[in-house]
């Protein structure tokens, strides 16, 4: 028997707008915005175009907190695949094709097995997961994302005792993502996790955010997301998965080893070099907010992290 | 006395940057996260016109054109004007008068450290920029004073390229735009340039 528990963080069905209705409100203020400059409308805007994802569980992991309209959510994106500018990736990611889109799971696994992307979506059971989501920058956001627990997959493949790291990968392919032209990054984008983190059920793999497939700008079709990671943990686009018995490179930290460390957890403690991580700007807001530990979700994976020096394993 | 056309042309085309803004901040031009926005649009014309700035002594020793001196003093402002307006940025937008993050910042981060320095130092040309200070200063005092504005061209490249995340491109080529003005500085200096003779208007001399 499933138990609901109403956490006190939990919104109401009837408190949240359709989404019908919150479309035609974007659309009539972008068309009124646009009407204004002398400008024609799209109206086959990106969103609307978008699959609609299948039925979903709400999360008791979810928080309460005012999403971040769905327009921020998807013109401002660090992904640079597709350029540096937060901009970049809504304008040019169109160049992805997220369909079809297959994951490798292979490694220290006893069965490794290449995913449908598709196959994967329709036979999981989906998630809204409403995240609060942290950038490394000092910026944040709330976002509603569809997925489901990475270790529910992991479990599939059934890790073998050497498994102790999660290794992942976006695709490498410059005709799809031009910003690999430039070796801004080691290419292809890899990032990874410890077994015990990647197994917290905190850790999912997001395949769609309010209500729909992902944008490809947020990392079609397939993302991780840590909500207690800075950003950049939260790798797009995955091809592949390996599991490791080493930890493996991560695209930041070798990128700039004094900056960004392979556990990036978030720590209002623990200053980057060029800024403080106390504060941040949830987009939005004219004043900053105080950063939480682990992004506020302390309660459940601090203990992962017992007897650690986290200003050394930053 | 009225302004000339040509400084009025200067003046409107300068202010065009911050001008733009007024219709940028209110149509959300500058994206969903503002104020990161419009610190790096600041900042970018500040450099800029300190750029601008620095070009005119040796752009008007090499050509002889001494009419662009007339410019230098306005461009100038401009610069600190810009400058003003990236730190108005991040003392009042970005942290709302956190002085104790501010303090700490300056102290611990050394592109903020040196962006304030080169912010004092155009504040103290900007202060000092009219013809009355430059009686009380006497001009040689006065010039050795804005010669700082080479330092502050020279810091204002350094804080830009350590504030950037990753591809510093961008703050190479200002830093390699400012590298050869100071260059040409000094090669003039040591009448290693060429100079173009250009006739001198109602036979004035053209400077050495």
């Amino acid at each position: 028997m499933l138990i609901r528990i109403r956490r006190a963080g939990d919104v109401r069905e009837s408190e949240i707008t359709p989404e019908s209705l919150y479309l035609s409100r974007r659309l009539f203020l972008a068309g009124g915005a646009a009407a204004a400059l002398g400008l024609s409308v799209n109206p086959a805007r990106a969103e609307a175009a978008l699959r609609a994802l299948g039925p979903m569980r709400k999360s008791a992991f979810s928080t309460a907190e005012e999403r971040t309209p769905y327009e921020a959510v998807t013109n401002y994106n660090n992904f640079y695949e597709f350029g540096l500018d937060k901009e970049d990736p809504a304008a040019k990611a169109h160049s992805l094709q997220p369909r079809p889109w297959s994951l490798r799971i292979d490694g220290e696994v006893a069965r490794p097995q290449t995913f449908d992307v598709d196959d994967l979506i329709a036979k999981t059971p989906l998630e809204e997961r409403i995240y609060r989501l942290r950038c490394v920058e000092a910026w944040s956001m709330v976002v509603p994302w569809v997925g489901f627990p990475l270790s529910s997959l992991l479990s599939r493949v059934e890790p073998t005792g050497k498994a102790k790291y999660v290794a992942f990968e976006t695709l490498h392919d410059p005709m799809q993502m031009p910003g690999q032209n430039k070796e801004v990054l080691e290419w292809p984008y890899r990032e990874g996790l410890r077994l015990d983190e990647a197994m917290h059920p905190l850790a999912i793999l997001a395949v769609g955010l309010y209500g729909r497939v992902l944008p490809n700008q947020n990392g079609a079709p397939i993302r991780l997301v840590v909500p207690w990671k800075y950003g950049f943990k939260s790798i797009k686009s995955i091809v592949r998965i390996r599991l490791t018995e080493r930890q493996p490179r991560t695209a930041w930290n070798v990128a700039a080893p004094d900056e960004y460390g392979f556990y990036a957890n978030v720590n209002p403690d623990v200053d980057h070099p060029r800024w403080s991580q106390a504060k941040e700007r949830r987009i939005g807001d004219f004043f900053r907010r105080d950063t939480l530990m682990f992004n506020g979700y302390g309660d459940e994976v601090a203990q992962l992290y017992s007897g650690m020096n986290l200003r050394r394993y930053f | 006395m009225r302004p000339s056309l040509d400084k009025t042309v200067l003046f409107i085309a300068a202010s065009l940057p911050a001008l733009a803004l007024l219709w940028l901040v209110p149509t959300d031009g500058l994206g969903v996260n503002p104020i990161r926005e419009g610190m790096h649009y600041t900042g970018d014309w500040a450099i800029r016109l300190l750029i601008l700035a620095l070009a005119i002594t040796p752009a008007a020793k090499v050509s002889g054109a001494k009419k662009l001196f007339r410019y230098r003093r306005m461009i100038g402002l401009f610069a600190f004007f810009y400058g003003l307006l990236h730190v108005f940025t991040y003392v009042v937008l970005d942290h709302f008068f956190d002085v104790e993050t501010i303090i700490k910042d300056i102290a611990k981060r050394p592109f903020i450290t040196i962006g304030m320095g080169v912010f004092l130092i155009l504040l103290a040309l900007a202060v000092t920029s009219t013809h009355q200070m430059v009686r009380r200063l006497g001009a040689r005092r006065w010039q050795a004073l804005h010669r700082l504005v080479y330092l502050a061209g020279v810091g204002a490249a350094v804080h830009f390229t350590l504030s950037v995340k990753k591809d510093i491109t961008e703050p190479l080529i200002y830093g390699a735009i400012i590298a050869a003005l100071l260059l040409a500085r000094l090669l003039l200096r040591y009448e290693l340039l060429p100079r173009l003779k250009i006739p001198a208007v109602r036979g004035e001399p053209v400077e050495p």
